[in-house]
């Protein structure tokens, strides 16, 4: 076991190499450089001035030295400093991160409970009525665009009922409430956004539960329990539910990216201040280190993802253990 | 051809497939036929019918400028049956001889092509979307070669699988027993049989791609005004989101529509090309 976790560390330094040199390459396809953004707007900026700039962000070394500088620097988590207002890239993503996964883990905890009962119960009754409607469900869920969804939403629970504010994540007379009606507020702003995002992952997580509940169904040691005549509920709950789970564990690591990841489509129409529109408003005004910033803290977190995923099916599937 | 009325067979039996396709090819003719069918010119303003609610001259309301919501839906439409084929196209040329390589050398060619493209997947891939979007200049040309570029991971995994498969059967050693070059070898001989999951994956691609280019296009950074495409009519929407529900609630049906639709064939493609079944059923 230890030696598997060991290989799957030293595999991922590569990867993150790899992933550093393409942010890094991204970055400088841009004609111009980052300079010509800050330049750009004031047409009387001069030569003197662009070289100035060019000095202050190093960017009048050779590309390989710059590429290592930034790699020196990011080791240290030093991702340098916003092109839009000066502050460390570092700070601005760490202010973001409470919001945008609070909306996230809720939404998780949301997908977890509706998706795997979905699931689970459209195996057992497979071909039935049940079974037929969540399939319709999960298509539907899978072409559905979330943020036309968030429109209708808002549209409806927003504009013609007046139940549910539409935009940002606390009202504007916030400080004059009381802790009570403040959480109130503050439940009110979350129900639509967490409700969507959590839309496609049930949809998705429904659908691999079911398929997951629907092989071990099959299996020679459902078939055992059942002939030697236990009940069909301690079939289905304690012989096939727990193996069917094993797979679904994955998915819990899988997820650790999109936790901080977050929707930029989504925060941008309901005004969340989360990392999907920090980012969005990053690439609007060519941000480059704040871009650079997240996309290798995004990369690197899915890394780790899909490490803490494999780590955890080996940990629950005794199977994969002794193969390794 | 035998194979193929097979194939057909047991598509027709999946009715909702049947539906799925049914819906595509008629967008793909109600697009291609969009100057003739649309009722007014998609770009046409008229500043005395803004934002007027459906009615018998407007089926489907007018836009903050006047312009016929379903002209430009139906113009829209091209966009997205542009930017899902020529995505798919990019990414499938990308995917099959990323994996048509890896799976037929194998060894170190294997491990560095398949380390690059669990590089490419650790990316969130709509952030770097929009990293390259925004660096370049946004237009509907950007967006299929950035999808194309960002998407084609899958395809390569899937036909590395197939190749790793096939190089080892009889026919291809026969083929090169023959004195059949390795290009020979990899176009002629395997990539025919390896084709049928690509098929698969590229229907659900072009499914995928409708959906990114409608987000792009609804934060702005996809087909630019006057042109219309469902995702900037969407923004119109959110921007009149008091007053216009049409706005909202139709191009964002025909976005569900489309990719449901894609999603179906997809499905239906799926098991009709699975050889697993095809042995369950000649027994």
């Amino acid at each position: 076991m230890h030696l598997y976790i060991a290989r799957r560390l030293l595999l991922m330094i590569p990867l993150i190499f790899g992933i550093t040199i393409i942010t890094f390459t991204v970055i400088h396809l841009a004609p111009g450089g980052p300079v010509e953004v800050q330049t750009e707007m004031s047409l009387k900026a001069s030569a003197q001035a662009r070289d100035n700039l060019k000095k202050l962000y190093g960017l009048d070394k050779p590309l390989h030295v710059q590429y290592f500088d930034w790699l020196k620097r990011f080791a240290k988590l030093d991702f340098g400093k916003s092109f839009v207002d000066g502050r460390k890239v570092i700070d601005k993503i760490f202010e973001r991160i409470p919001v945008t996964l609070t909306i996230n883990i809720l939404s998780l905890i949301l997908i977890f409970i509706v998706a795997i009962p979905i699931g689970v119960l459209s195996a057992t009754k497979q071909y039935s009525l049940f079974d037929k409607i969540s399939t319709v469900f999960v298509f539907v869920g899978f072409s559905t665009p979330a943020f036309w969804l968030a429109l209708l939403l808002m549209i409806l629970f927003g504009v013609n009922l007046g139940l549910l504010p539409i935009s940002g994540i606390q009202s504007i007379d916030v400080s004059e409430m009381g802790p009570f009606e403040r959480l109130v507020d503050w439940i009110k702003h979350l129900i639509l956004p967490v409700g969507i995002s959590a839309f496609g992952g049930i949809a998705g997580l429904s659908r691999y539960s079911r398929s997951s509940m629907l092989e071990v169904i099959r299996q020679d040691y459902i078939r055992t329990a059942r002939a030697k005549g236990l009940k069909e509920s301690e079939v289905v709950f304690k012989h096939a539910f727990r193996n069917a789970l094993m797979p679904i564990v994955t998915i819990l690591g899988l997820s650790v990216p999109g936790l901080i990841g977050g929707g930029v489509i989504f925060e941008t129409i309901f005004a969340i201040p989360g990392m999907g529109q920090l980012f969005y408003a990053a690439t609007m005004s060519r941000d480059y280190p704040t871009i650079m910033g997240i996309l290798v803290i995004g990369a690197i977190l899915t890394l780790i993802g899909n490490l803490i995923a494999d780590i955890s099916y080996a940990l629950v599937d005794p199977r994969i253990r002794v193969r390794k | 051809m035998r194979l193929l009325s097979v194939i057909g067979k047991r598509f027709s039996r999946n009715r909702l497939s049947v539906i799925g396709a049914i819906t595509v090819t008629c967008l793909i003719i109600l697009s291609l036929l969009a100057p003739f069918v649309s009722p007014y010119d998609p770009t046409a303003i008229d500043v005395h019918n803004v934002l007027s609610p459906p009615s018998k001259a407007h089926p489907l309301g007018t836009d903050e400028l006047g312009r016929d919501v379903l002209s430009r839906m139906i113009w829209g439409s091209r966009v997205s049956l542009k930017v899902g084929f020529v995505a798919v196209g990019i990414a499938l040329l990308i995917g099959i001889i990323i994996g048509a390589i890896a799976g037929f050398y194998g060894g170190k060619v294997d491990a560095v092509l398949m380390r690059f493209v669990d590089i490419m997947l650790a990316f969130p891939t709509f952030f770097l979307i929009l990293a390259v979007i925004a660096i370049l200049e946004p237009s509907i040309f950007t967006i299929m070669v950035v999808i194309g570029v960002t998407s084609w991971m899958d395809v390569a995994r899937l036909v590395r699988a197939e190749f790793l498969t096939l190089k080892e059967r009889d026919f291809v050693i026969a083929a090169r027993s023959l004195g059949a070059g390795d290009l020979r070898l990899i176009f002629w001989h395997i990539l025919p049989n390896a084709l049928s999951p690509v098929f698969v994956a590229a229907t659900f691609g072009v499914a995928g791609a409708i959906l990114i280019e409608s987000g792009l296009s609804f934060l702005g950074l996809g087909v630019q005004p006057p042109n219309p495409s469902w995702g900037n009519i969407l923004t119109a929407g959110k921007d009149n989101i008091e007053v216009a529900w049409w706005l909202s609630l139709y191009p964002g049906l025909a976005i569900l529509i489309t990719v449901l639709s894609y999603n179906l064939v997809g499905e239906g493609l799926r098991d009709a090309l699975d050889p697993r079944l095809w042995e369950a059923e000649r027994h």
